[in-house]
């Protein structure tokens, strides 16, 4: 199979990409991959997988320039990275970079995942009260479905632990 | 790090000895990405705070809490030689990043090579778990273990909506990246490899040709990967990869199947033609060697070579990258002089082996 980008080389790299959230697939070779990917850091010297994913987020495809501009001076106040400097690295500089940059981290996750919440792994301690949210939420969809079955007496019994576990998230 | 031998023996503990679908599958990877809540991620950090993060990553490991490993030594990155260094990353210990990149970075390497942790690479840690053949399953179990043990040890960057919080976004959400290390000459040589490297990107996975020194694809070796770690949990993602690395399995197993009823002797051909260059050649590039190698793998398999063993081809395949034979031969080499070690190390092997 020869690279899609260049047409000369054999393509090694074989991969997917979310374009207007339809699926794409992409065959090509090293060097291509390399020039796409050229900003970013560590990449010149062994070239993951990795890599070459962060190398094809798209940064604000299409844009108007005047917001555009104004998003790339937005700064974030625990690292002081702004969104130009992320843009162009591919890299946030802390957790805190996530919370400040929100807005326009939607659209970006949405086509290199095409999801943009987590399911998986909750940290025991850190994630303490999402595993009670999340059990809280479980559970109301369960006592919905019992309401719906007309099922009023263990239904009764779920909206009691619901309460109790509410208490708890308050209690921190 | 002790006496060395992580970077004196070409072949890890880890790859020794028998392992499901090893004909096809040489090794499985787990990696999982996590970084301390409140310092900033090591590109955006301070000296002082990547210091920081590195003992307090290293003080987990120093604290007894990893002793059901086995003993687990620990090095910062400024103890080794650059040439130590790469013969780490050419057994795929530690990565490139780390080794050339990373300000107070740090590896902590499981006794038998098969979990080493990295500090303040891209992010403050990578938990890195391998096993021979394919034991995708059991891989991800260690290295979830391994993450469980520093979480209940130091606060991870973690929010409910993002999940793990990692410097780069597309490791965000479970920050894990699962990868088998595919050898599928068969489908290659019967023209299927196409087909079936569009079929596996269509259902969300990467796909690698895996490189000589030059950039082209060489010794049929794929290294597939899940692409996604946001919106599917961990054990979705590597039932996932799991499926699909299976039905390449059984596709490779199948294409060998056919080339022994309708070409054997071709076949046959091919493999003792490349046994006979690897033993008696007096120079070869890296690119030839790993062709070879993988007729000789193949040969291996399909029983057209009942005098050579494979475990030894494992070793092989590692010890032609250029940090080991620099490290074998005790100075820098040119590229006739590497062409030419790489030759005498192979056919003497071949040789005490054959
Ligand atoms: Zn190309
Ligand atoms: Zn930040």
């Amino acid at each position: 199979m020869l690279c899609q980008e260049c047409g000369q080389r054999p393509a090694t790299l074989h991969f997917t990409k979310y374009v207007n959230g339809e699926k794409t697939e992409l065959h090509i070779c090293e060097a291509c991959a390399r020039e796409k990917g050229e900003l970013i850091p560590g990449s010149s010297s062994g070239f993951s997988i990795h890599n070459l994913l962060s190398g094809l987020m798209d940064f604000d495809p299409v844009g108007l320039s005047g917001a555009k501009a104004q998003a790339q001076t937005l700064r974030c106040e625990g690292c002081g990275m702004t969104y130009g400097q992320f843009s162009k690295l591919g890299r946030f500089g802390c957790a805190r970079c996530y919370k400040q940059f929100a807005e326009r981290l939607d659209p970006l996750l949405k086509r290199v995942h095409g999801n943009t919440v987590h399911v998986g792994k909750v940290p025991k301690r850190a994630g303490g009260l999402v595993r009670l949210r999340r059990e809280i939420d479980g559970l109301k969809r369960e006592m919905q479905s019992r309401i719906e079955g007309e099922d009023f007496e263990s239904a009764a019994d779920l909206r009691d632990r619901i309460r109790e576990l509410e208490r708890e998230v308050q209690n921190g | 790090m002790g006496n060395r031998k992580y970077t004196a023996e070409a072949l890890s503990p880890w790859m020794k000895g028998e392992a499901p679908d090893r004909d096809v599958v040489l090794s499985s990877r787990v990696r999982i990405a996590r970084n301390l809540r409140h310092l900033p991620f090591p590109m955006m950090a301070s000296a002082a705070q990547s210091v920081e993060a590195m003992e307090r990553l290293l003080q987990v490991g120093e604290s007894g809490r990893l002793s059901g490993l086995g003993e687990v030594s620990s090095v910062r990155l400024t103890e080794l030689s650059e040439l130590e260094k790469q013969v780490l990353v050419e057994k795929h210990l530690i990565s490139p990043a780390l080794a050339n990149h990373a300000q107070h970075g740090a590896l902590m390497l499981g006794p038998g090579e098969d979990i080493s942790l990295m500090v303040n690479e891209e992010d403050h840690l990578r938990i890195q778990c391998l096993h021979a053949g394919f034991q995708l399953k059991e891989t991800w179990d260690t290295a979830s273990k391994i993450d469980d043990i520093f979480e209940e040890a130091v606060d991870y960057a973690f929010d409910e909506k993002h999940g793990f919080l990692t410097s780069c976004p597309t490791n965000v959400g479970t920050g894990i990246r699962a990868s088998v290390m595919m050898h599928l000459p068969a489908l290659v040589m019967t023209g299927q490899i196409n087909r079936i490297l569009s079929a596996v990107t269509q259902v969300g996975l990467a796909v690698r040709g895996v490189y000589g020194e030059g950039s082209e694809a060489t010794g049929n070796l794929f290294q597939v990967s899940n692409q996604i770690t946001l919106g599917q949990s961990e054990s979705e993602i590597i039932d996932h990869l799991h499926a699909v690395a299976r039905q390449i399995i059984e596709h490779e197993k199948a294409a060998r199947a056919r080339l022994m009823s309708d070409s054997r002797l071709k076949v046959e051909d091919r493999v003792k033609r490349s046994f006979g260059i690897l033993s008696y050649a007096a120079m070869i590039d890296a690119k030839e060697a790993s062709q070879r190698l993988s007729d000789l793998r193949l040969g291996v398999h399909l029983g057209l070579l009942p005098e050579v063993d494979e475990g030894m081809l494992n070793e092989l395949l590692v010890s032609i990258q250029p940090g080991f034979l620099q490290q074998a031969y005790g100075e820098a080499l040119d590229s006739d002089q590497r062409d030419m070690t790489r030759a005498q190390m192979i056919s003497s092997r071949l040789a005490t082996h054959a």
